[in-house]
């Protein structure tokens, strides 16, 4: 009888720069279905953050309900974390986020959590364009509560039961572009190579990041005629570029050829390098963006890797001028600035 | 790469690391269980069926099985895999009644075996159920070769050793003791059906030429004749300053011995450094504990007598070098010579083979070292009916390499009386059985405890040091037993794949503690595939296990190399093309599945 991951790590494990191996961004063993998606996805985000050598505490896990909301006890456990009321984590982000906007903020949600319950959240927090990284566990489903069809649930869908969904789905690719959230990206829990990437690139891009994934539940809904399977997404997949993420201090080695790599510069020093597979499509322009998805939902294809991009998006902090220090480092002197100041402040407003 | 087979059965074999290392393969995970469950009686049997003297190996053992324990590779320190033995050893109840009860059937065939060593006794307790008449010929009063003659009665009390010879001597054995084999030719003219010479490696080397061996002879011993007149009780003293000369485990029981013979300044000194000499570590060990000195870096250069008596040794300093080969070199430090006084000096600088007692004009071929021609699959000498085994086979090496040889020739000797070919070598016994209880449930412990490696408690120093035949060695008890049993990774319970039910969900690669496991595109080149592993697999002794090409065009790739056996990939995986699965593996033993 098991249960218990041994504490045993392989001893020729590379340390990362903070000196930490993959081991110090591990989270408890799960206890999702053996190979539901989202722990694929709990290890892309464990790799990600041990690659680029992020201090575990500086990290700020956030989540709703349901088993894609579970997940961030299953990594970084030597992280922050809270895990809020159903569709209610973006409020719970935003108020941490304004609170101290020095961690980064991993928000972990499911299509339930996001695409029912807490779409009202979800938009605003877009609309806000705050500081995070919204990664929606897509299974098409609810998972936790039985594999109930979800709001992103294709129409026909065939469910477990072979009973086929009557309604239209909800992308919330779509929906994410159309609000226009500063980073749109969509992956598949079974392909770590696109979604590593990634995940380091919305860590480092600075505001809304969104990822749709794929994320097959191996219960509920991978049986034939679903189209959120392993082998539908398989099968459907059709990636935009392949994506490499490249810290600031790395030379960029390859040669770009126009047209076809497409290197976009963060605010931070570092880039993102696409090798675009897409044709007519440029991830910083908003309305091909737009046309490379519809036609990929024409063609019945899902479009995979980043969608859109805006490097020179306005986070949240920027629009309403907070305070650039977190405030439990904020001292009696700056909140309370003295009767002086109250003049001031009360003369500009007379 | 290729896909792996796994119908070979040395595949699985070979990650069992202990077992592999085991000159005899003992399945070695398989009674670490028992011990675990208490029932010692069952752990014992499984030992004996496969290495004959599971109590004098349980505390004498070379333990080959102990650094290739994967353990080792996990953590610092291997399972203390040869003390668990004898853990089973010491707790078991009757274990007489599930050995073979003669009388067996005669099968009309009688074999000679020369020497009554742990090889000799092998090949008899092997061969005497199948109805073989088993005549021993040995010089000594008892059985049991060096294990009785050499290895000291505080390391292995008589009484364990007479028990375990006694099992096989009882088969019905007819012995010979007291009976020096002085010809081989006279052995073959009584008209055996074959002759096993299990003799071992009876002569000590000597320093003959050194200056003063002669002079000083009254005092200076050969280690191995010393050893036995001590185990015969002829030589009951030695004189207050002693030197053992030599590096060996020889050298190490010689300098223990003299200690409790009243040696008082006991002084090891060896030519070769500290790192280099040839004893285990744990014996080494030993005689540190008992406060005996280790002099390395001292070459002898001559004995010292006067007045017609030993009064000590002079050495030379030396210091090693290596070459690019990394061949040593002694070479002198140039500082004064170092004197050791001495009243007596052991010189235990290796053992020889010398068979004397055989002919030369009989046909049997001997190499350009006097040792005889025997091949290394069956034993055979180039007199078709006679076989060698044990260190008179290829020399001096241990009791379990004895033991392991005894096997292969009784073999070869039922498959020659027989008239079947020795080269058709009966295939090992194999068994694969799943160990799946339920979703988090196995049939074994899956967890792995991270205690460290449990220490044998000792015996008093004044007890065992005044008391020749007090065993220093106390064994475990049962509960450290158990607790030092947890410690074993279960290495024969097998990771089993199957292609065709991976849905290529990653969640084994994902949760596998020790990245053992990367799905990936395979490589022609094994070392390419080796680099790219999720952990590169840079132990070259150690498999990779590689699935057939799987649907997405990946392959799965396991490195077998620190795989802790904890289930964890089988429970994470949603299809069962992960399951743990016991694999035994025994040596079929003579008679057993040729007949
Ligand atoms: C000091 C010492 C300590 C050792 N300690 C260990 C240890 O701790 N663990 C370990 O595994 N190994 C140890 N060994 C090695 C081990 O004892 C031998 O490798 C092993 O006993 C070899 O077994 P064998 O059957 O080949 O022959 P042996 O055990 O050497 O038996 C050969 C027998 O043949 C008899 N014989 C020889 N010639 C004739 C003849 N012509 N006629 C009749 N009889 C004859 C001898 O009297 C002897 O009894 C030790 C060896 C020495 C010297
Ligand atoms: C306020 C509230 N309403 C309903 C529920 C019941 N509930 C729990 S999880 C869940 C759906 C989760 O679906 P999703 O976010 O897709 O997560 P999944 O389990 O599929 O990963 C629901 C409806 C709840 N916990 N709280
Ligand atoms: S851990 Fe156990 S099974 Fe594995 S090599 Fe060591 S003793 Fe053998
Ligand atoms: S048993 Fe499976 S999970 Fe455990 S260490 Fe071995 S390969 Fe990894
Ligand atoms: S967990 Fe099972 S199904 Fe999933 S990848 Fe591993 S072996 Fe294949
Ligand atoms: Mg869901």
């Amino acid at each position: 009888m098991t249960y218990i991951k041994p504490e045993f790590r392989h001893p020729n494990l590379p340390v990362n720069e903070v000196g930490f191996t993959k081991k110090e961004y591990e989270g408890r063993i799960s206890t999702l279905c053996a190979g539901c998606g989202h722990d694929s996805i709990s290890a892309a985000i464990v790799q990600a953050c041990y690659e680029m050598s992020i201090e575990p505490h500086r990290v700020a896990k956030l989540s709703g309900i349901g088993c894609s909301s579970k997940t961030p006890t299953y990594f970084l456990s030597n992280s922050h974390g809270f895990n809020s009321v159903h569709g209610r984590m973006p409020s719970v982000a935003t108020g941490a986020n304004l609170a101290n906007r020095d961690l980064i903020y991993f928000g972990v949600s499911g299509d339930g959590d996001t695409a029912s319950i807490g779409m009202g959240q979800f938009v605003h927090a877009i609309r806000r364009n705050l500081n995070m990284v919204y990664i929606v566990m897509n299974n098409g489903c609810y998972g936790l509560t039985k594999g109930q069809d979800s709001a992103t649930a294709d129409k026909g869908s065939m469910s477990k039961k072979g009973a086929p969904n009557p309604f239209a789905p909800i992308d919330l690719v779509s929906l994410a572009l159309e609000l226009e959230a500063s980073f749109v990206a969509q992956s598949f829990s079974g392909d770590k190579g696109q979604l590593i990437p990634l995940i380091k690139a919305a860590m480092h891009h600075p505001g809304f990041s969104f990822i749709n994934v794929m994320s097959p539940c191996v219960t509920f809904n991978n049986n034939k005629g679903s189209t959120k399977s392993y082998d539908f997404v398989r099968d459907h997949a059709s990636s935009t570029s392949v994506l490499d993420f490249i810290p600031k201090k790395e030379e960029i080695k390859v040669d770009y050829e126009e047209g076809i790599q497409v290197k976009v510069a963060m605010h931070d020093g570092s880039y993102l390098s696409l090798h675009k597979l897409a044709r007519d499509w440029n991830p910083l322009d908003w309305v091909s963006a737009n046309e490379a998805l519809i036609k990929a939902r024409d063609r019945g294809e899902i479009l995979t890797g980043l969608l859109y991009i805006n490097p020179k998006s306005n986070p949240l902090h920027d629009t309403l001028k907070s305070s650039d220090k977190p405030l439990n480092t904020l001292k009696e002197k700056d909140l309370c600035p003295g009767s002086k100041k109250l003049e001031e402040i009360n003369s500009s407003l007379r | 790469m290729n896909t792996t087979d796994t119908n070979n059965p040395e595949y699985y074999h070979k990650v069992v690391d202990c077992q592999y290392a085991c000159p005899a393969h003992t399945p070695v995970p398989e009674y670490i269980r028992l011990i675990a469950a208490k029932r010692y009686t069952e752990a014992y049997m499984i030992n004996w069926e496969s290495n004959v003297f599971p109590g004098v190996l349980g505390r004498t053992c070379d333990r080959p099985c102990e650094p290739a324990c994967r353990r080792g590779r996990v953590e610092e320190e291997p399972v203390a895999i040869c003390r668990l033995k004898r853990v089973a050893a010491d707790n078991k109840g009757d274990v007489k009644s599930q050995m073979p009860q003669g009388p067996f059937k005669p099968n009309g065939k009688k074999i000679a075996l020369i020497g009554g060593g742990p090889a000799s006794l092998t090949v008899a307790r092997d061969l005497a159920p199948l109805g073989y008449e088993i005549h021993l010929f040995d010089e000594q009063i008892k059985g049991g070769g060096m294990m009785r003659t050499q290895i000291p009665a505080f390391r292995l009390p008589e009484t364990v050793l007479n028990e375990e010879v006694n099992y096989i001597l009882d088969l019905g054995i007819h012995t010979h003791f007291k009976t020096y084999v002085s010809s081989l030719k006279e052995v073959l003219d009584k008209e055996y059906d074959a002759v096993f010479v299990g003799t071992g490696a009876p002569k000590g080397r000597d320093l003959s030429k050194l200056p003063g061996r002669k002079e000083g002879d009254a005092n200076i011993h050969i280690g191995i004749e010393w050893l036995a007149s001590v185990a015969f009780e002829h030589t009951k003293s030695v004189g207050k300053k002693v030197i053992v000369l030599g590096g060996g485990n020889t050298a190490m029981d010689c300098c223990r011995t003299s200690k409790r013979l009243g040696g008082e300044e006991v002084k090891v000194v060896v030519r070769s450094p500290y790192k280099d000499m040839k004893a285990s570590p744990w014996e080494k060990e030993d005689a540190q504990h008992e406060d005996i000195p280790i002099l390395d870096n001292h070459t002898p250069k001559s004995f010292e007598v006067k007045d017609g008596k030993l009064i000590g040794m002079t050495f030379e300093k030396v210091e090693a070098h290596y070459d690019e080969n990394g061949k040593r070199k002694l070479i002198p430090t140039g500082e004064p010579d170092v004197f050791i006084e001495a009243d007596d000096v052991l010189i235990a600088i290796g053992q020889l083979n010398s068979f004397p007692w055989i002919e030369r004009d009989l046909g049997m071929e001997f190499d350009e070292w006097g040792m005889p021609k025997v091949d290394k699959v069956t034993f055979q000498s180039t007199i078709s009916n006679v076989f060698f085994g044990g260190d008179a086979a290829f020399g001096p090496e241990n009791v379990i390499t004895a033991v392991a040889h005894g096997h292969q020739a009784a073999v070869s000797i039922d498959l020659f009386c027989n008239n079947k070919k020795l080269t058709e070598r009966p295939s090992p016994f194999t068994n694969l059985t799943s160990q799946k209880m339920g979703i988090h449930e196995w049939a074994y412990d899956s967890e792995v405890p991270t205690d460290a490696r449990y220490i044998v408690p000792q015996a008093d120093k004044e007890k065992t040091l005044s008391n020749i035949k007090q065993e220093v060695e106390l064994g475990f008890d049962q509960n450290t037993g158990f607790a030092e049993a947890q410690r074993c990774l279960n290495c024969d319970v097998q990771t089993v794949f199957t292609e065709n039910k991976c849905i290529e969900c990653d969640a084994c690669m994902d949760v596998c503690p020790t990245s053992c496991i990367t799905f990936t595109e395979n490589e022609e080149q094994e070392d390419k595939l080796r680099e790219k592993l999720l952990v590169p697999a840079l132990n070259l002794q150690q498999d990779l296990l590689v699935s057939d090409t799987l649907k997405t065009g990946k392959v799965m790739v396991k490195d077998e190399d620190v795989c802790l056996h904890c289930g964890l990939c089988a429970e994470r995986c949603p299809t069962s093309a992960w399951d743990m699965q016991k694999y035994l593996y025994k040596v079929t033993k003579a008679g057993c599945g040729n007949h």
